[in-house]
């Protein structure tokens, strides 16, 4: 195995962007990816896409080669490989990408994901989310995505004594990050009172603790950290790429008010880098739900679990706190773009870490990291990069 | 859901039949055919349940997809069989009355409808005990 290097970084904004296509998404991110590395589509010599639902959204599959022939990189035949692991497939695909250079079988490589929402309407769009988790014993019995994310809420206020206030603050903190991302779906700050008199969608959880239905694409472009200056003077090198599973179904896991497999996957990945988590400097985690980034600063072990929204009230996790979470604007503001998201999050931390990251930058950030789960927690994906 | 995939576990569905592996004595509801700790040393059989359990939490959807939408609020909850298996499903009580820890035990019920002229899916729901 080798060291991996990130040279090049692309995403488009995200959006309900209704002029343009699942086609333009990803050329526009593709291409400015591989302008930032100062590279030509002829030296990628393969492509990874994380994509969860585009049979649902639009109707079409075999997006490998459509992603491929669209891109122009069909000229050189290259293998492109659409992978799959609901809101974690972008994670995915950078995971897959990164074994592909370590493992010495490719030298220059595109992760990549996209995800087209908004040609469907709100209530299909709900029903395609839906299909990560069980569809024959969840969702066909009336479970719904912010209905599965609720049911851990519940329980972790019930155990935890998490309040309404502290779900809120998600929310509130991470529109004040997309508020300095230009990238940003939402670039509005909202209060607590706004988040907790929106509409409910499932008890506890209400319309602000969702994050929203978004088109977007990101792509970053992966080399052999030894000929990462060929390309860039700010390689932002791979220190480990972890991933781990768990079921499928909410009700059959071990805990409601953690996910497992975060636990385990952060475990991995700090011990195959060699780091503590006071060596992270900024974060991006999976914050579908209001809820499930308090269980992510817990399960990551950023803090004690219980201290997740207590620590959030008290701004430990906003830029200028203890470890600033989320500084895009999370999947809350910055937008979700199922298959993009994963790309995205490790976009945020390049640019956190090159110090290009404009008015939400971390002072001398060094070292970051990535959590991208899929579903209610059946899939979670954890990077660390530093500079 | 598509009614192929449905129909296939209807006497699950309808009257609460799991399975049970007979190495280990873990019950199982959902139904699996693989013992996830015995694997290939696991005996499975069916099992039926009593239908009496437990709420180990609970929301009340607010905003469902199509097939559910017409039924909102309703209260969904993961409940916890006596023979040790959890799962996903409606509680039918008002909102406020659901609460962690509740016994309640099953009842057949409709479960939803594939629009005005789709077919009605029937299900196990649970009422407060
Ligand atoms: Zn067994």
């Amino acid at each position: 195995m080798r060291d991996v290097a990130i040279v090049g970084i692309g995403c488009t904004k995200f959006g309900e962007m209704w002029d343009k296509s699942f086609r333009d998404l990803f050329i526009e991110a593709g291409l400015m990816a591989l302008e930032d590395a100062g590279m030509s589509g002829a030296d990628v010599e393969a492509l990874y896409g994380g994509n969860m639902s585009s049979g649902v959204f639009i109707e079409q599959e075999h997006v490998g080669a459509l992603i491929a022939d669209y891109s122009g990189l069909i000229s050189n035949s290259v293998p492109s490989t659409r992978v799959e692991a609901a809101c974690a497939s972008g994670g995915l695909a950078l995971r897959s990408g990164i074994i592909a250079v370590a493992s010495e079988y490719h030298d220059i490589v595109i992760s990549a994901g996209i995800e087209k929402m908004t040609d469907v309407g709100p209530e299909k769009a709900m029903d395609a989310l839906a299909a990560a988790s069980d569809r024959e014993w969840e969702a066909a019995l009336g479970a719904t995505f912010p209905g599965l994310y609720a049911m851990m809420a519940r329980a972790h206020m019930d155990e935890f004594g998490t309040t309404r206030e502290q779900l809120a603050q998600v929310a509130v903190k991470n529109h004040y990050h997309g508020s300095m991302n230009p990238k940003a779906q939402f670039r509005n700050t909202i209060t607590i009172d706004a988040v907790i008199s929106s509409p409910l969608v499932a008890d506890p959880l209400r319309l602000f603790d969702c994050s929203p239905i978004t088109d977007g694409a990101a792509a970053v472009i992966l080399v052999p950290a030894e000929r990462a200056r060929e390309f860039t003077d700010t390689p932002i090198y791979v220190k480990a790429a972890a991933q781990a599973s768990d079921t499928i179904s909410l009700h059959d896991r071990r805990s409601l008010t953690s996910i497992d497999a975060t636990r385990i996957a952060a475990d991995r990945a700090f011990k195959t880098a060699r780091l503590q988590r006071s060596n992270i400097d900024v974060a991006e985690v999976h914050d579908c739900f209001t809820i499930a980034e308090i269980m992510a600063i817990e399960d990551l072990a950023f803090f004690e679990k219980g201290r997740g929204g207590p620590a959030t009230l008290a701004g430990e996790t906003a830029i200028g706190g203890k470890i600033p979470i989320n500084t895009s604007g999370g999947l809350k503001a910055c937008g979700h773009p199922v298959g993009a998201t994963g790309i995205k999050q490790a976009v945020e931390i390049v640019e956190q870490l090159r110090g290009t990251a404009g008015k939400r930058q971390v002072e001398g950030a060094e070292v970051g990291l990535t959590h991208n789960v899929g579903g209610t927690g059946g899939t979670v994906v954890v990077h660390i990069l530093a500079r | 859901m598509n009614v192929p995939r449905f129909w296939r576990r209807i006497p699950n569905r309808y009257n609460l039949i799991g399975t049970k592996c007979e190495n280990c004595n873990t019950c199982y509801f959902p139904p699996r055919s693989v013992c996830p700790p015995c694997r290939r040393k696991g005996v499975i059989r069916e099992y039926q349940f009593e239908g009496s359990g437990k709420v180990i939490t609970h929301t009340t959807i607010y905003s469902a997809p199509e097939g559910f939408s017409k039924m909102t609020p309703y209260v969904l909850a993961i409940v916890e069989l006596d023979e040790g298996p959890r799962l996903t499903a409606q509680i039918v009580c008002d909102p406020s009355e659901v609460k962690i820890g509740m016994r309640v035990k099953s009842v057949f019920r409709k479960l939803g409808e594939d629009g005005p002229d789709g077919v009605i899916y029937y299900g196990t729901k649970f009422i407060p005990a």
